[in-house]
């Protein structure tokens, strides 16, 4: 089996081909650098992606954290993982490097937070009220 | 009036922007950063996708990490940021620049200028496609700040126009939300942004891309009902007969981006097909003490050298405040066979620099060349939707007496 595959681990996008023989030995060629043959590898055995988004918070600034996940997680895992973090209830403050999730679905990944929320100010007025 | 005296002034607080405004009080002057909004950061808040800062924090980073990343930057220097404010006009003659901010207007009187304004979004009523005064047509970076910064999603059902890198990844971000992502319309051959983003955007969330097809109606009274999408043939005009009515609340367009330099093009020699000033090495525009970095200059693909531009303008805007005499850019590049986005299109031939080209078309193998001679092959495909970058360090084969210099990319076997 042969297959073309474009590296999305980083922004260069080489287009690699991967030759599986019968042996399941892999030739992999069209990649600049090892982390691409890496790439590869997984995407004919177990692909894997970083999954980004936001998660809801209270009480913050604004109302949504962006965070990611802070290593690869298995493709097929990515609508498990998104239904997850939606139900995610985390309040303000947050530090972007926060750690939000130990270990998501069992992948030993952690979801961390990439921004900064600050608590949001309350006035008098609205406590009292 | 109110007027303050600066050493530099950056106009636009971005990533350029700050990594000028960084830069230029490393070099011990007087630096003010304007930014209109009432944070710095630019458009890096809302891009919450990862891929930024693999070459200039050796990591893999979101873009609100590289904003945060810049802050910190920031932080440790005597820049003074100047938020909310806006700038009205540049003065080349007297070398003022006129700023409004609550506090009403005020005068900087500047020893250099690095301008940072970015690039505003094209909107799709540029594309002239009838019916477009419908609600829930969005240009993607408008969708993008809705989701990312207000948690609002735009609609239930949506069709992508244009497959530029924001619209692919904004196509996977309105799926993640739930939002029902019908596919992205392209009307070239090819996808206008980059391969990874097509596959980790569209193919892994099984989202259609449909090349050379457009949008050629828009339906709905008040809010948007549907779209008349059809194919295209080769000069982009819509094949009568594959029309196909394809029922959505919303549109997100994203058709282009245009570098925004309304505060010196009247007077500072501009590149047309750049869309922004021509400059040297050091990011010099054609008025000297006028520096200009990242995509107000031409569209990037990458904050990355976005950054590094800025840091270039800062550091020279700096050095020429401070009274130097930077070199003259005496050579000059011509646009050669497949040479579309260029930057910088003048060099002072004075130390090694790094170019930028976005090729015209589609390159299976190519080589650059130099007044015919060859300096650089590529045994990877070339795509318009990502610029070469490389050192230029040529200097040996120029010949004084002939200052235009030809530079090419020409497809090889
Ligand atoms: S192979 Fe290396 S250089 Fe090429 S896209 Fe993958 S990570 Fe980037």
């Amino acid at each position: 089996m042969s297959k073309r595959i474009v590296c999305v681990a980083c922004p260069i996008g080489c287009e690699i081909d991967v030759q599986v023989a019968e042996n399941g030995e892999l030739k992999i060629s069209g990649n600049r650098c090892k982390r691409g043959y890496e790439y590869a590898k997984d995407e004919v055995t177990d692909p894997k992606r970083v999954l980004t988004m936001s998660v809801k918070v209270e009480d913050g600034e604004i109302e949504l954290v962006s965070v990611k996940t802070d290593g690869v997680i298995p493709k097929k895992l990515i609508p498990q993982a998104i239904e997850f973090l939606k139900t995610l209830k985390i309040s303000a403050p947050v530090n972007a490097g926060d750690v939000l999730v130990e270990d998501l679905l069992g992948t030993g990944v952690k979801v961390v937070a990439t921004r900064t929320v600050p608590k949001r100010y309350h006035s008098k007025l609205e406590i009292q009220a | 009036m109110k007027r303050e005296k600066v050493d530099v002034l950056v106009i636009g607080g971005g990533a350029a922007g700050m990594a000028a405004a960084v830069q230029a009080a490393n070099e011990g002057v007087k630096t003010v950063l304007i930014e209109r909004e009432k944070k710095t950061g630019g458009v890096l808040n809302q891009c919450i996708h990862n891929g930024f800062g693999l070459h200039v924090y050796r990591k893999e980073l979101t873009g609100p990490e590289f904003m945060e990343e810049l802050w910190k930057e920031l932080a440790e220097t005597d820049v003074l940021v100047q938020s909310n404010e806006t700038i009205l006009q540049v003065l080349p003659k007297e070398k003022e620049v006129i700023a409004q901010s609550s506090e009403g207007m005020k005068i900087y009187e500047v020893g250099s200028l690095v301008l940072t304004t970015g690039a505003r979004e094209r909107p799709l009523n540029s594309l002239m496609i009838p019916g477009t005064r419908v609600s829930g047509v969005f240009t993607a970076g408008v969708a993008q700040k809705m989701v990312n910064i207000y948690n609002r999603l735009p609609g239930k059902r949506v069709l992508i126009i244009g497959s530029g890198d924001i619209g692919l990844i904004m196509a996977r971000r309105l799926k993640i939300e739930g939002m029902d992502v019908v596919g992205v319309v392209e009307i070239r051959p090819e996808p206008g942004g980059l391969m990874r983003n097509v596959v980790q955007c569209l193919e892994d969330f099984d989202i259609p891309l449909l090349l050379s097809h457009t949008v050629t109606e828009i339906h709905g009274r008040e809010r948007l009902e549907g779209v008349t999408i059809a194919r295209v043939d080769e000069s982009f005009n819509p094949i009568q007969g594959t029309e196909k009515f394809i029922p959505v609340d919303t549109l997100v367009a994203s058709v282009g981006l245009i570098p925004q330099n309304e505060l010196i093009e009247d007077f500072v020699e501009m590149d047309y097909i750049n869309r922004g000033p021509v400059v040297d090495e050091f990011m010099r525009t054609s008025v000297d003490w006028i520096f200009a970095a990242g995509n107000n200059v031409a569209i990037h693909d990458l904050v990355d050298f976005v950054y590094e531009e800025g840091k270039i303008a800062g550091k020279y805007a700096a050095k020429v405040a401070k009274g130097e005499k930077l070199p003259e850019a005496v050579y000059r590049f011509n646009r050669g066979k497949n040479v579309g986005v260029m930057l910088p299109q003048k060099f002072t031939a004075t130390q090694p620099f790094r170019m930028y080209i976005r090729p015209k078309k589609t390159l299976e193998k190519a080589e650059l060349r130099i007044s015919k001679e060859s300096i650089r092959k590529y045994t990877w495909k070339l795509r318009p939707s990502q610029m070469i970058d490389f050192i230029f360090r040529e200097f040996e084969s120029l010949e004084p007496e002939n200052r235009v210099i030809e530079i090419e990319v020409i497809e090889i076997e």
